[in-house]
Parts: C-alpha cells; structure tokens; sequence
C-alpha cells in the first residue's frame, strides 16, 4: 500500500512543525510580562511572598527552563492548555466549545470560494481576453483588494440595514429557540454574509489561478491530440483540462488554509460568532495569553490537518506523483 | 566606469531603463496603478500642507455628510474629524508601514532563504521546518499575540508585521540560491578563496534579488491589510491617524452615516489594487516570456 507509507511519511514530517510551534507558543509566554502565578495573585487581589514562592514551586516555574518547556509540551499533547483565568474555565473547554463554529465557518468559505474561484477561472480561460473574461478579471483584482473587514461592512449596510434580508451578526436569532431544519435555517442564514465576506480574497486567488492553469493546459499537446479524436468542447474542457488545471489550485488550497483561519479573527469580530477568531481577539484585548496559546496551537493542528489532506488528494489526483 | 568607457558603447541602444518601461507600458493596467500609486504617495507627501496641525482634531460640527461642507470635503465623522484629513494623512501611515514592514520581511527572508538554500543539507532543514512552523501558524493570529505581548506602538506594529510575513521571501530566495550556488561563476569565485558570507552577500544576492523584488509589492498590499485590519480591530497604535482606524470608529454610526466607513474603505481598496497592479506589470515587463497569447 504505496500510499499509506506516503501517508505515514507525510505525517512525520508534520512533527517537527508542531514540536517547534510548541516552543515557539513557551518562549512568547516567557517573553511576555508576568507568569501564570502573577495572573492568579492578581486573581485573588494579592497574596504574601512566601505564599507566590510556594505557588510558583506548585506550578513548576522555580525549575530549570528546559525542564518547564518539557512540561509545557506533555501537556500541550494532551490538549491541556492551562487555565483561563478569563473564564474560569480549562483553556481546552472554551476552544471546544468554540472550535465548531469556525470549522463551519471555514469549510462552507473553502466550499464557496473553490466552487465560485475554480468555474469562473474556466470561463474566462475559456473566453480569454473578450469581455466576459475583463469582467471576470477585474472583479477579481477588486476583490483581492477588498479588506474582509470593510466588505463585512458595507454588506451589513446593504443586506441588513436597507434591505432588512440579513441578520446583522450572531450565529443564531437568540429569542428564536428553533429546533430542527429550522435551526439549520437560521444558522444558515447568519452564516451568508461571514462566508461572502471570507472568502471573496480567497475566491479572487482561485480564480486567478485558475485562469493561468486553464490556458497553460489548453496549449498542451495532449489536448490538441483529444481535440484531433474528435472530443466535443465540453468534454475536452471537463474530461482532459480541468483535472490537470486543478493540481495548483489543490495545492493553493492547503498553502491558503492558514490565511484564511487568520481572516476569521477579523470577520468573526465583525459578526460576532462565537467561533475561535473571536476567542483569539478577546483574549488579546483581556490579555489571556494561556488561551491565545491553546488557539494558536489547536489552529496550527487544523491546519496541519487539512494540508495533510489536500496532499493526500493530491497525490490520489496526480498519478505522475511518486508516493514512494 | 569612466566615462571614455562609457562613450565606448554603442550610442543607438536604449537604456535598460527604457526598454523596462516600454515593456511596462504594454498593460494597461499596470499603467493604472502605477497612476494610483502616484497619487497615493501624492497625498502622503502633501498631507502637512492639507492639514498641518492634527487629523486626529476636530474640525467642525460631527457627522456631516460629504459634499456639504467646503471646510471639510468629505464629511466629518462623529467626533466632528475631518475625513479627508485623515485620509490624507492615512496614506502616509499605510505607505510607511507598508515600506518599512515589506524591508523588515524581505531581510529577514532574505537572510533566512538565503543561508538554507546555500549550505543545504541539515541547515536547510531546519530553517525550512522554522519556515513551515511560521506559515503554518495563521498569521494574524500570530500578529494578535506579538501585539498582545509587545504593546501596539507604531515600530512593535511594524516589526510584527515584518516577522509575521517573511515565509514567502524566504522561500523565493532559497529557489534562487539554490539553483545559483552551482554556476560556474560561483565556482569560480570560491576557487579565489572567497568566504561563503562573501559569496553569499555579494556573489549571489545580487542575482536572487530580482524575483523578490517584485514579489515586495504583495507583501506591501499584504502589510497594508494586516495593519489595517488590526487597527479595525482597535489594536493599531491611537497616536496616528489610520484607515482601519477611522473604519473601525465608523462602525459605531454604521446605520445611517455610513460614508465614515465607506471613504476610507474605498482608500484601502484603491491602494491595495495599486500594489497588485504594479506587482504584475512589474512581472510581465521582467519575464515576458512568461505572458501568454
């Protein structure tokens, strides 16, 4: 099982990443002014000395440094985070709750964005240079340019304040109490504007690619061959160009996953969705470093994650891929 | 070069600079935002001279719509600021952010893509699982917690910007290093006894330079985002008049006086548009073989 052993290998690589992201998360809580005990002293409005000399021994912080980041890193494998002294919660209790909104989030984006970027990258590879592939382009550029956060804005404008179409922000209409397809309704309807507004950057850089590929592949000799057979235009568009054209997009697709989890800070905010970017702006303006970290990592896991699945698609995409 | 060598050549040829700009000069939209950009970097330089006391104060009564009011062109927002002040003297702040951040990335990247791609082997490695762990961590966030940690004044916002946005310089200038550290001038140098930060600093970077300075004008539209995003937040430093900032401030009348957002907004996007326009020119006029049909 060739791709199995690909597998494997691919997910051993990933270890490195996670062990120095780890290191990375301890030397910026070091670097950070104030410990764990300073934020729990200053929890219970102040304490004695001997009584902070005995909380940092409890919590390991009189030890070595090596022996503190070995400590930080078991527990970060176990998902232990610490505690939030925001929420007077475990750390990892805050991320779960909050971690399946963002994954809503960024799979209906990555849906929109690939679905929307990859078709009209092919029609106007496929209309190169006429209006309809200027028109294509141009929004394309536009929507590059466009900041999330402003979109978010003027859709807010537009969409709830004008024409009352759209719920301003939330997740779900609180006094609504839905159950059932309903829910699904309702929660659907909030997530229209926070996906448009993610994922148009996203949708612009598929699109550009898109095009680029498109064209290239078009001028390859094996495509002249299907078209000398005799392969109808849809046919050679969908059946000969498109899987190969798609291989860079697929890659982008994985390369992209980091930014567009970051972007979700922002559009979050705006719409206020409990998810994990507005966790991670909350915990900068409350400075609760110890669930920044948990963000950062469990961030970094998904998006270890979704790269270890594009390459995996890739490879089963692309037989020319040697998988040993 | 003195100047009997340079009356030696050849008189008819054109200057590389002129040949660059007629290549340029076939894209129209490159043309474009080499305009916008101009006009951007106009308003940053005369932004004293439109207001030369503070942006930040307040020039008459609030909220008034744009066109009304000839003190103030384009409206005042709720604390009576005028908005084309503060868009005059945002282009300064995005364009300084952008430049000083884009250098800050490109030396770190540079510097990193640099000695990884040149000695190989296990340097190599790890710097790239350092690079991987950066691209790997979202950006923003990353940006979030420097910010958390370091305070949010201008530099800390700057350099946060710079070491969240090196991965991809990185990467350009290790391609780069790694296909030119086996030509035979490099060769030929090491033979004179050379020492590799020589070769690398004078030998090689010169000819890597290229590619990733075109690449610098993604990551000034990219830094120009970050910061703006992060003072929309109301992370970026209060000090300074910026777009994100007045965007941020325009939520709050967002219902009715929405043109406090919205004129900023259009600044940004005409700015970061600019930048992507002048990155592609600039890559076609450099690879034309690249450019199809």
């Amino acid at each position: 099982m060739p791709i199995l052993i690909y597998a494997l290998r691919r997910a051993l690589q990933a270890v490195p990443v996670i062990i120095l992201i780890m290191i990375g998360a301890f030397l910026l809580l070091k670097l950070a002014p104030g410990d764990t005990v300073d934020a729990l002293v200053g929890d219970m409005g102040g304490a004695d000395a001997q009584f902070i000399a005995r909380l940092r021994a409890e919590y390991g912080l009189d030890q070595p440094i090596w022996v503190q980041l070995w400590r930080y890193m078991i527990k970060f494998l176990q998902f232990d985070f610490g505690w939030s002294f925001v929420y007077e919660q475990p750390v990892s209790v805050v991320l779960m709750e909050r971690i399946g909104t963002t994954l809503m989030l960024m799979a209906a984006s990555l849906f929109f964005a690939f679905t929307f970027g990859v078709g009209l990258g092919a029609i106007a590879a496929r209309k190169a240079y006429s209006t309809t592939d200027n028109v294509i382009s141009t929004l394309g550029l536009v929507f590059y340019a466009t900041p999330s956060f402003f979109l978010s804005l003027m859709m807010i404008v537009v969409f709830s304040v004008k024409l009352g179409w759209l719920p301003v922000g939330g997740i779900k209409t609180v006094a609504g109490f839905y159950t059932g397809w309903k829910h699904v309704w309702d929660v659907a309807l909030h997530l229209v504007m926070p996906t448009a507004a993610l994922s148009l950057i996203y949708l612009a850089f598929y699109l550009r690619l898109m095009r680029a590929s498109v064209l290239e592949v078009a001028e390859l000799d094996y495509v002249r061959t299907a078209r000398a057979k005799g392969a109808g235009e849809a046919r050679l568009m969908f059946h000969h160009i498109m899987r190969n054209a798609l291989l860079p997009v697929i890659t982008l697709l994985g390369l992209q996953f980091s930014t567009l989890l970051g972007g979700s800070v922002v559009v979050e905010s705006v719409f206020s969705l409990p998810g994990l970017g507005s966790l991670a702006y909350q915990s900068v303006v409350q400075r609760d470093l110890n669930t920044l970290m948990g963000i950062i990592f469990m961030s970094s896991v998904v998006v270890v994650a979704v790269n270890f699945l594009t390459d995996l698609l890739y490879a089963r995409l692309d037989s020319r891929i040697e998988l040993a | 070069m003195s100047l009997a060598e340079a009356s030696a050549l050849p008189p008819e040829e054109p200057s590389r600079a002129l040949v660059f700009w007629r290549r340029y000069r076939r894209n129209k939209a490159a043309v474009l935002g080499l305009f916008l950009l101009g006009v951007i970097v106009l308003l940053a330089l005369t932004a004293g001279l439109y207001e030369p006391v503070d942006p930040l104060r307040r020039a008459g009564e609030p909220l008034i719509w744009p066109f009304q009011d000839w003190a103030t062109p384009l409206g005042t927002d709720q604390l009576g600021r005028d908005i084309l002040a503060g868009i005059f003297h945002g282009a300064r702040i995005s364009l300084m952010i952008g430049v000083v951040a884009t250098l800050i990335s490109i030396a770190i990247g540079v510097v990193i893509g640099a000695i990884a791609g040149y000695f190989g082997g296990w340097v190599d490695d790890v710097l790239m699982r350092v690079t991987e762990a950066f691209q790997t961590v979202p950006n923003f966030v990353l940006l979030l917690t420097l910010v958390a940690i370091l305070g949010s004044s201008i530099e800390n916002i700057v350099l946060a910007i710079g070491i969240v946005s090196w991965t991809a310089p990185a990467r350009l200038a290790r391609a780069e290093f790694m296909s030119l550290r086996r030509r035979e001038f490099i060769e030929a140098v090491r033979n004179l006894g050379v020492g590799d930060m020589a070769i690398i600093f004078k030998e090689i970077l010169p000819n890597a330079l290229p590619p990733v300075v075109v690449y610098a004008s993604v990551i000034m539209a990219l830094a120009i985002l970050l910061e703006s995003a992060l003072a929309f937040l109301g992370l970026g430093d209060p000090n300074y008049a910026s777009w994100g900032n007045m965007i941020g401030q325009g939520r709050s009348v967002l219902r009715v006086e929405w043109f406090v957002a919205a004129i900023p907004g259009i600044a940004i996007v005409l700015t970061v548009l600019s930048f992507s326009l002048l990155g592609e020119g600039l890559n076609e006029a450099l690879n034309p073989r690249q450019k199809k049909g």
